[in-house]
């Protein structure tokens, strides 16, 4: 007789001890192949345990998944990727002074965001999650306005109501953030299904982190995607952590997250996610395929969480200092910028240049961002806003609670003025 | 005795619990290796092994399902989720399967499950990291519903809870995790060491599920609360200068109604404080019920001090926050009524 016994799941090293990423296989850039945009998701199951790599290690673009963009259109992505992390970078430091109460860096998986917003059409739209923030930049959402949204200041898309990073951008096709996780992915797979019943061209793509794909709505998306072959992309940001989880909390140990797709009927991709090349076409077949009445496409982009999970996280507590220096997909803008320097298309001169740059733009950015107020100083939104759009129409009892909110306000102001004209 | 503030004491409760029962299992997202967001299950990893003190999926609905089985199978699981905000996906095994094995199978089964979560605003979390969800599920038969104000009866409630036969839902005001809060969030903060309640026995001791506690006795007046507002109400009592009585809750679920009434009956006079939503909130049950039972010895009409019917609000966080100002006034509003 033998008893059975628990499994735990652990991560390769925890702090003090040595990375190692040895787990992950990474077969050579240009291996895989690139199949039909029509091949059945049986076919193709290759594609959800290998890895899709365009970018060899000498920064050449090779094999058939090379999607033989233009200089200029890279040297855009280039752009958006420092820029993205740029902003990140200040953002974070404003929320250490205390200038906004919280943030999420996307740090290292810049390149997801980015090289899918920019392979999709600007009609598609986005169902995001917090660590996308490069789908706006893409798309052309000012940084102001995103700083705006975290200062909840007078320019604040969410009028005050939510915590930084939880933005929208409704005439830019990106849907509302949700700080509770995976609700956006079976939502995409709704608004695919819309499409598809209006006849329309347009497509969805949502993105959740590999950890929040344990939730239900995780399996929600892909049964309805596959039942009603949405024309929607899933993707799956396998960063290796979830907060202190590594990976196989989420059932990683097992199988790929890419995986998961045939087991719904649905084609699985596995990408570097660090490789922009390799997740732009990526992106695009699955976009053609979706537009091609294929159906739903599930990708995975395996990536590294390089910050802490969040401002208020430390990750020096469960993870190893160095595993972003070890991490063997490496850091997806010097990939890129290597590629084009390769090409002949960029130099170290230009790329100085452009942080520069992006680094005053970001200043400027700032600067105009908090003459519409902070936290701490004004100009401030009306408290009493905080009444309208829980309904299309205010009903009587929060009518009636924001006029005693008024009396409230009104009462401080006359007694801080008191207090004021005494002291 | 030992200073614990909140997050110890919890961790106490859970260190004494599983220490005395091997049957005691405690899990959740981040709870294992890391010791929880808030650090409430510190160390408990290391000292009880990682088949005791487990990380999970993230998967709200999965936690609970999994509390459940464990709990038929013998176990007494005390699951955490993260925050209360994060409850809903769970909702349907909380409330279709673990408050009512008991019932249908007619007490064959049944899952004495704890579950564990922060709840309450003030810490600038926004509308997912703010709410106070309490009220939906006392609305739920079969939960017993706890929120401890307090170090000291954190420890002895949770405590209870494990040790109860019934499903808990045992919610921690996460504001005052590390010192009591008086509804000024522009004083410095307090830590627990300032506090009666922060001297907390190390070992095991239980407070009784369903007793309410007299926090401060009075006879003009009598405010019943819960969880933070505990402390906001005594510092608008100190404002108003009443003779107020004050009454911390404490259980929701089953309802200490005798020490309520009874206070209430003495006073004459009844203002309800919490800080999730008034409409169909839990102060509705207490003025429901204060109203059948009291109701020729009121004085004045029972009144309540509760968060807006909004969603908590990023930005006015403290315009949403029913503080001191508005607990004063209305403690006011039913000492001059006649
Ligand atoms: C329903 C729900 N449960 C728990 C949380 C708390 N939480 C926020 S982010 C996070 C980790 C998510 O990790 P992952 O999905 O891998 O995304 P990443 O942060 O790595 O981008 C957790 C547990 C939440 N926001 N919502
Ligand atoms: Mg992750």
């Amino acid at each position: 007789m033998t008893q059975s016994r628990l499994h735990v799941p652990h991560p390769p090293a925890r702090p003090g001890e040595k990375p190692d990423f040895s787990y992950l296989e990474i077969p050579p850039a240009g291996r895989a192949a690139r199949p039909d945009t029509l091949a059945s998701a049986l076919e193709i199951e290759q594609l959800g345990t290998g890895m899709v790599r365009v970018l060899d290690e000498h920064g050449q673009a090779v094999g058939p998944w090379n999607p033989h963009l233009e200089p200029e259109e890279l040297q855009v992505a280039l752009r958006h990727m420092l820029l993205t992390r740029r902003f990140d970078e200040r953002m974070q430091r404003m929320q250490r002074q205390g200038r906004i109460s919280f943030y999420m860096k996307s740090t290292g998986e810049e390149a997801v965001a980015v090289a899918q917003a920019m392979a999709l059409q600007p009609g598609d739209m986005l169902f995001p999650s917090y660590r996308t923030q490069g789908l706006f930049i893409v798309r052309g959402k000012s940084l102001v306005d995103l700083m705006c949204q975290c200062l909840s200041n007078t320019r604040d898309m969410c009028r005050g109501r939510q915590m930084p990073i939880m933005y929208h951008w409704a005439e830019g096709n990106i849907f509302s953030i949700s700080g509770n996780l995976a609700t956006q992915f079976p939502q995409a797979v709704g608004w695919a299904m819309a499409a598809a019943i209006k006849g329309e061209d347009r497509i969805a793509s949502s993105w959740i982190g590999e950890g929040a794909s344990a939730e239900a709505d995780f399996h929600h998306a892909l049964t309805f995607a596959a039942v009603y072959q949405a024309p929607v992309i899933l993707n799956v940001v396998n960063n290796q952590w979830a907060i202190s989880s590594f990976q196989g909390f989420a059932g990683g140990e097992r199988r790929t997250f890419a995986q998961r797709g045939p087991g719904y009927g649905i084609p699985g991709v596995r990408v570097d996610g660090n490789d922009f090349l390799a997740v732009h076409a990526v992106t695009r077949w699955a976009a053609e395929r979706a537009r091609a009445r294929g159906g739903p496409t599930l990708i995975e982009h395996v990536t590294y969480r390089a910050a802490a999970h969040s401002t208020s996280d430390d990750p020096s507590r469960y993870r190893p200092k160095e595993e972003w220096q070890a991490w063997p997909l490496g850091d997806p803008i010097t990939r890129l910028k290597e590629h084009l320097i390769g090409l002949g298309e960029w130099s170290e001169e230009r790329h100085a240049a452009l942080e520069k740059e992006l680094e005053a733009h970001v200043t400027a950015c700032w600067k105009e961002a908090i003459t519409y107020g902070t936290l701490s100083e004004g100009p401030t939104l009306d408290p009493v806003s905080m009444f309208e759009d829980v309904f299309h129409e205010m009903p009587q009892h929060l009518k009636r609670q924001r006029e005693e909110l008024r009396r409230l306000l009104a009462e401080q102001h006359a007694a801080a003025q008191a207090a004021a004209a005494e002291g | 005795m030992a200073q614990m503030n909140m997050v110890q004491a919890i961790n106490s409760a859970l260190d004494v619990m599983l220490g005395r029962d091997p049957r005691v299992v405690v899990f959740g997202e981040d709870v294992g290796y890391f010791g929880g967001v808030f650090r409430c299950t510190d160390g408990l990893q290391r000292k009880y092994g990682e088949h005791r003190v487990l990380d999970t999926p993230i998967a709200e609905g999965g936690i609970v399902a999994a509390a459940i089985g464990m709990g038929v199978n013998g176990l007494r699981p005390v699951a955490e989720i993260q925050f209360a905000d994060y409850i809903y996906p769970a909702f349907d095994q909380i409330v279709s399967e673990l408050a009512r094995l008991r019932y249908r199978t007619a007490g064959d089964f049944c899952a004495p499950v704890t579950i564990r979560t922060p709840c309450g605003g003030g810490i600038r979390g926004g509308q997912t990291h703010s709410q106070s969800p309490e009220g939906v599920f006392t609305h739920v038969c079969g939960l017993k519903v706890v929120m401890p104000s307090n170090p000291y009866d954190a420890k002895g409630l949770l405590i209870s809870s494990i040790e109860n036969e019934d499903p808990v839902v045992f919610f921690e005001p996460k504001r005052i995790y590390n010192g009591p809060f008086d509804g000024d969030p522009h004083k410095p903060a307090v830590p627990w060491s300032t506090h009666p309640k922060g001297e907390v026995p190390e070992g095991h001791y239980a407070i009784p599920i369903g007793k309410a506690e007299i926090v401060r006795p009075g006879k003009d007046a009598t405010l019943l609360t819960y969880g933070t507002m505990v402390h906001v109400a005594e510092a608008a009592v100190r404002l108003v200068g009443v003779d107020a009585e004050i009454i911390d809750v404490r259980t929701m679920v089953p309802l200490d109604v005798d020490t309520l009434c009874t206070s209430v009956c003495k006073t004459g006079r009844c203002v309800i404080v919490h800080e999730a939503t008034r409409f169909s909130g839990f102060g509705a049950e207490l003025s429901a019920t204060v109203q059948e039972e009291c109701f020729w010895h009121l004085e004045a009409p029972i009144q309540r001090v509760t968060g807006w019917d909004t969603p908590y609000p990023h930005a006015f966080e403290w315009d949403y926050f029913p503080g001191p100002a508005r607990i004063a006034a209305a403690l006011r509003g039913v000492m001059e009524a006649r």
